[in-house]
């Protein structure tokens, strides 16, 4: 797939926010687009000195934690209602969460 | 007995020889938050049952039963940690009404030992921020002065526990968090070894770096509660199957021969004097019970701030995707869902319900893990921070525990630096690469400033080796200036 | 679709130049009693909402534990498909927004699936046929989305459901070959005890990627993504008119795009799905919250000694062993649970062809008119094993047999039992045939008379007789040889 934002450290334009935004969905109108954009720029721009760190071969590391598998039996555990789960649903009716029509 | 001073061995004692029940400690301790939180704003909400809670263990002990190590002992937790039946925001709009219907195993760890839960206390949205100002609910002020930051995230924490309106917090730490705003308000606060204290329940912030710890006014109650809260979690598969020694029965202050490490890039200039004033006098202390100290190098320290963010971000802007107004928390008005686009939905839900801090910070993660980038942001972090790591536990083959400032500077003014946020995260310098190794770190109160504003000092240890720093921070708790100081509010 | 009609497809995609390239991507719902990553009930017809819980819902701080079985099925199937087991496999997050997915992404595999690198081979229309399998990884289901005109419904008891999505090359050509690979991987499945098969339930579930390409072109045409698929039958028919489809989008010099199109079954066409404006960006990355699964050799070697006899090795040692012709074989094998019936069946009777016989005939009949399946079998195979061995041994004849099989599916109870109390025991005793004999003969004077005057076709009538005075019970070899004697004798 081809890479929706143009690669550049340190330059991100109000375009390319809107186009995060859009992945992240969050509404952000033109002068918050505009804010984040300075913000972001001048923040990236001084991440940038990690590209300078030599990592040919480096494993990342996604966790701090030694791995000891630790994995559950089978059992099932039933602990709450359906009514605990959907309590603090914004929608719902009856014991189904409510959403705008989807299609598809 | 002066409630103000007491540990909570003393309380639990108290309580358990009914010199005094656990009512009456929690009643004290509330009617100190209500006349006294006004000015700081450290909780969120006060729990109803606060009383009932401390009822029953009072009841428990008439009836003879066991009770916990923490019997009676009044804590305020950070609002990040859900709470059955007791909101739970986060420091957040979007989940300003959620009333979870499960405790996150910390709490339920710390009720069982007798703990009762006062309320829940402030912090930074999401704890994405170093001074609280980020907080929906309105930023807290510093106890020693009201026109400071008490340091973020866990601010609500540090700022209550200086003011005493609790015997004891909890905070999370995902890059500073507890040891930041522990050195702000002059309180010891403890950020565990990542996985030994369970995450189940805690509102996740960033997955590989947040660990709760215990926000407390002295390294012996520090131990008490670590060993209350730490331990293997079923429901969290992170967490360590190591055993957890009994920290507080094994505190020992005599750290002659202990080889203590001194970061070398760390204390290259940028330094407060009198946060510098303040680390030297706890250098030359240790020198004179007979620690030797050693110089140290972590090369990657100016990249630890970098990685962090990248990390964080990444990991946060998949973590609050579940914010999207479907089974919980804010939603958007809408007059009709009937016509609704479902992005529209989502945008619009998400654009109100978090705050701009939050929508930088799930942005650059989004901009990172995205198709193209993932590579030279995501990826390269996770390379660096492996370095990193590699460079501590190197660091760790020449010393015991290593001594640092926790800040650059004591607690600045609210307002300063919210309008910048690189500004804001460069503060996160010296706490950043514990959470980056998985390392544990603690802040401990070791001084004033000329504003007579507290300092700490940063230990850490290397990996599950919590009880070497605390011993360390002891030995130095013994001869701290700082040691019992109350802010004057 | 018959053979003959698919020879004819398949003729009219040659003469017009064309052939097709198919691969699929089946998803394997695994037969665990709680979910992959928490403890909630897999049970398929819950109440709304009801096999819920806050890690299924998402809910803030709440952490998935792997389901230590799902991992052994998953390993088990990826073995039966002969994939190389990965020692390290990863849990990735794939982020995107919908309301069915509570935690605004799915944790599944990405770059390292738990099975890569297998094959699989399977007969079709007379000839052998082979597809590899590109790799085989565990995933969570999503809810289930209920639409209405003006709002969606959803219900996450099917959230968190494991999945094994089993991906093939695109080595199918046709149709039918495409509908073989997944009864071979059903087959496959239910062998293994992982999973019950059930398309129409949604247990098993199938996506087929469809391009076409002239005859000898050396690459690929543009794949076009089928969903929806839920019977063998849909399989067939979808691809079949897929193919078509583009097969004159291409003629007409019109170029197939690349899209999702979902298959209708009552119309029996495709149609495409909406067309999303962006291409969905899912920033896959390790999730934080879950360690790698490392699988030790001892732990692959333990789940291989578990492995069943599979379904093609079993119909070749029925064949070889068993003596049982192409045709028996495949059909006693089609399902676990009947080959299994029939080895126990022959187990008793050792007599393998009249086991098959009698279980082709007999009692799939039965099964069919009582729509049931074989485990649901009121006959026990030891009770039809005694059966046969009952005819074998002469004890009752092949026709009364019929008769007390009627009984044994009706009662259940054991045939010895049933000819014991119906007093249907071959009469075997010469004395007590004898004595029958002279009767008949006795009361049927002008016949024997006319018998003995050549009328030699009357045997038969003397034959029926006595049979019919012994119930059938009387052994017809004995009844010959005797009337035979008595008559020209």
């Amino acid at each position: 797939m081809n890479p929706i934002l143009r690669y550049e450290w340190g330059m991100i334009d109000q375009k390319t926010i809107q186009q995060i935004a859009k992945l992240s969905r969050l509404e952000v109108n033109d002068d918050q687009a505009q804010l984040f954009s300075e913000q972001m720029s001048i923040v990236l721009n001084y991440f940038e000195q990690i590209s300078k760190v030599q990592t040919i071969g480096v494993e990342p590391m996604i966790t701090p934690t030694e791995i000891e598998n630790f994995w559950r039996d089978d059992l099932v555990v039933k602990e709450n209602s359906s009514e605990d789960m959907l309590n603090n649903a914004p929608a719902r009716t009856g014991n189904l969460f409510k959403v705008p029509p989807v299609v598809g | 007995m002066d409630l103000l001073k007491s540990s909570f061995k003393e309380i639990t004692e108290a309580v358990q020889l009914k010199k005094m029940s656990a009512k009456e400690v929690t009643q004290f301790f509330l009617k100190r938050s209500e006349q006294i939180d006004k000015k700081l704003n450290s909780f969120v909400i006060m729990n109803e049952k606060a009383i009932q809670q401390a009822e029953q263990i009072d009841q428990k002990i008439a009836h003879g039963e066991v009770v916990g190590p923490l019997a009676g002992v009044p804590f305020g937790i950070k609002d990040m940690l859900c709470t059955k039946g007791l909101r739970t925001t986060a420091g957040s709009k979007i989940l300003e009404n959620f009333i979870p219907p499960y405790d996150s195993t910390v709490v339920k760890k710390l009720k069982n030992a007798g703990v009762v839960v006062l309320g829940k206390l402030n912090q930074d949205e999401f704890a994405m921020g170093s001074s609280n100002e980020t907080s929906y609910f309105g930023p807290v002020k510093n106890p020693w002065d009201l026109t400071r930051v008490p340091g973020g995230s866990s601010g609500g924490s540090a700022a209550a526990q200086a003011a005493r309106l609790t015997a004891g917090t909890i905070g999370t730490d995902t890059g500073g968090s507890i040891r930041q705003p522990a050195s702000f308000c002059g309180i010891v606060g403890v950020k565990p070894t990542y996985g030994r204290v369970s995450r189940y329940g805690i509102i996740a912030y960033a997955s590989s770096l947040d660990q709760a710890g215990p926000m407390v006014s002295s390294v012996e109650d520090a131990a008490l509660c670590l060993e209350v809260i730490c331990g293997h979690d079923q429901m969290d598969s992170t967490t360590s199957q190591k055993s957890v020694p009994p920290f507080s029965k094994n505190l020992n202050p005599n750290i002659k021969g202990m080889k203590i490490g001194l970061i070398k890039e760390f204390m290259s200039g940028g330094l407060d004097p009198d946060v510098q004033k303040t680390v030297q006098n706890a250098i030359d202390e240790l020198k004179k019970m007979g620690a030797e100290i050693v110089e140290i190098s972590i090369s990657l320290t100016d990249q630890a701030v970098p990685v962090y963010y990248l990390v964080a971000a990444s990991e946060a802007s998949s973590n609050l995707a579940r914010y999207d107004g479907v089974k919980y928390g804010h939603r958007a008005h809408f007059e009709s869902l009937a016509s609704l686009e479902l992005d529209e939905f989502y945008s619009k839900t998400r654009g109100e319900g978090f705050g701009p801090e939050v929508q930088r910070r799930i942005m650059l993660g989004t901009y990172c893990l995205s198709s193209g980038y993932y590579d030279a942001y995501y990826n390269k972090a996770g390379q660096v921070r492996r370095l990193m790591k590699n460079q501590y536990d190197e660091a760790f083959q020449k010393c015991d525990v290593i001594l640092s400032p926790v800040t650059t500077s004591p607690a600045f003014k609210i307002g300063d630096r919210i309008s910048d946020p690189l500004a804001m995260y460069l503060n996160d310098i010296f706490t950043v690469s514990t959470n980056l190794a998985g390392l544990p770190g603690m802040s401990l109160p070791f001084g004033f400033s000329s504003e007579k504003l507290p300092i700490g000092i940063q230990l850490t240890s290397s990996h599950f080796d919590e009880q070497r720093m605390l011993n360390v921070a002891l030995a130095l708790e013994n001869v701290s200036s700082a040691k019992g100081a109350l802010p004057n509010v | 679709m018959s053979s003959a009609t698919q020879t004819a497809f398949m003729k009219s995609l040659q003469q017009r130049g064309y052939e097709a390239v198919i691969g699929l991507e089946i998803h394997v719902q695994l037969k665990t009693q709680s979910k992959m990553f928490c403890a909630d009930s897999t049970q398929f017809d819950a109440a709304d909402n009801e096999n819920t819980s806050p890690v299924s819902v998402g809910m803030p701080g709440t952490l998935p534990v792997v389901n230590k079985l799902a991992i052994e099925y998953s390993i088990k199937t990826g073995l039966a498909l002969g994939c190389q087991i990965r020692s390290k496999s990863v849990f990735s997050r794939k982020n995107y927004f919908y309301p069915d997915l509570p935690k605004g992404y799915q944790i599944s595999q990405y770059d390292l699936p738990i099975c890569e690198k297998g094959k699989i081979s399977f007969v079709v229309d007379g000839y052998e046929k082979t597809v590899g399998i590109t790799r085989a990884h565990m995933e969570e289901d999503a809810g289930k989305s209920n639409h209405h005109g003006d709002c969606t419904l959803l219900n996450y008891n099917r959230a968190g459901i494991p999945l094994l999505e089993v991906v093939s090359e695109p080595d199918i050509r046709t149709p039918t070959e495409a509908a073989e690979y997944v009864r071979t991987i059903r087959q496959i499945a239910r062998y293994l005890d992982v999973c019950d098969g059930n398309l129409e339930e949604g247990s098993l579930r199938c996506d087929c990627n469809v391009s076409v390409r002239k005859i000898g072109a050396p690459e690929f045409g543009t794949k076009v993504e089928i969903k929806n698929i839920n019977s063998f039958r849909f399989v067939e028919k979808a691809i079949e008119y897929e193919i078509e489809r583009q097969i004159d989008f291409v003629d007409r010099g019109e170029k197939i795009i690349q899209e999702t199109r979902l298959y209708d079954p009552d119309k029996n066409r495709t149609f495409s799905m909406r067309k999303k404006e962006d291409a969905q960006d899912y920033r896959y990355f390790p999730d934080p919250d879950l360690q790698p699964i490392i699988v030790t050799a001892e732990m692959i070697q333990k789940l291989k000694s578990e492995l069943p006899e599979l379904p093609r090795a079993r119909a070749e040692r029925f064949k070889k062993e068993h003596g049982l012709p192409e045709h028996d074989a495949a059909v006693l094998t089609n399902e676990k649970e009947l080959a299994d019936y029939y080895e126990a069946t022959a187990a008793v009777c050792k007599n393998h062809k009249a086991s098959s016989n009698w279980i082709m005939t007999d009692v799939l009949r039965e099964l069919n008119q009582a729509q049931k399946n074989i485990l649901q079998c009121p006959i026990k195979a030891f009770d039809l094993g005694n059966l046969i061995q009952m005819i074998d041994g002469n004890t009752i004849s092949g026709k009364i047999a019929k008769t007390v099989f009627v009984e044994m599916w009706k009662t259940g109870d054991a045939p010895d039992k049933i000819v014991k109390e119906k007093g249907l025991t071959q009469i075997t005793d010469n004395s007590a045939i004898e004595k029958i004999i002279d009767d008949v003969l006795a009361q049927s004077a002008p016949q024997v008379a006319d018998y003995r005057s050549g009328k030699t076709k009357l045997f038969g009538f003397f034959v029926g007789a006595v049979m019919k005075a012994t119930k059938g019970q009387a052994n017809p070899d004995l009844v010959n040889k005797l009337l035979q004697d008595k008559l020209n004798g």
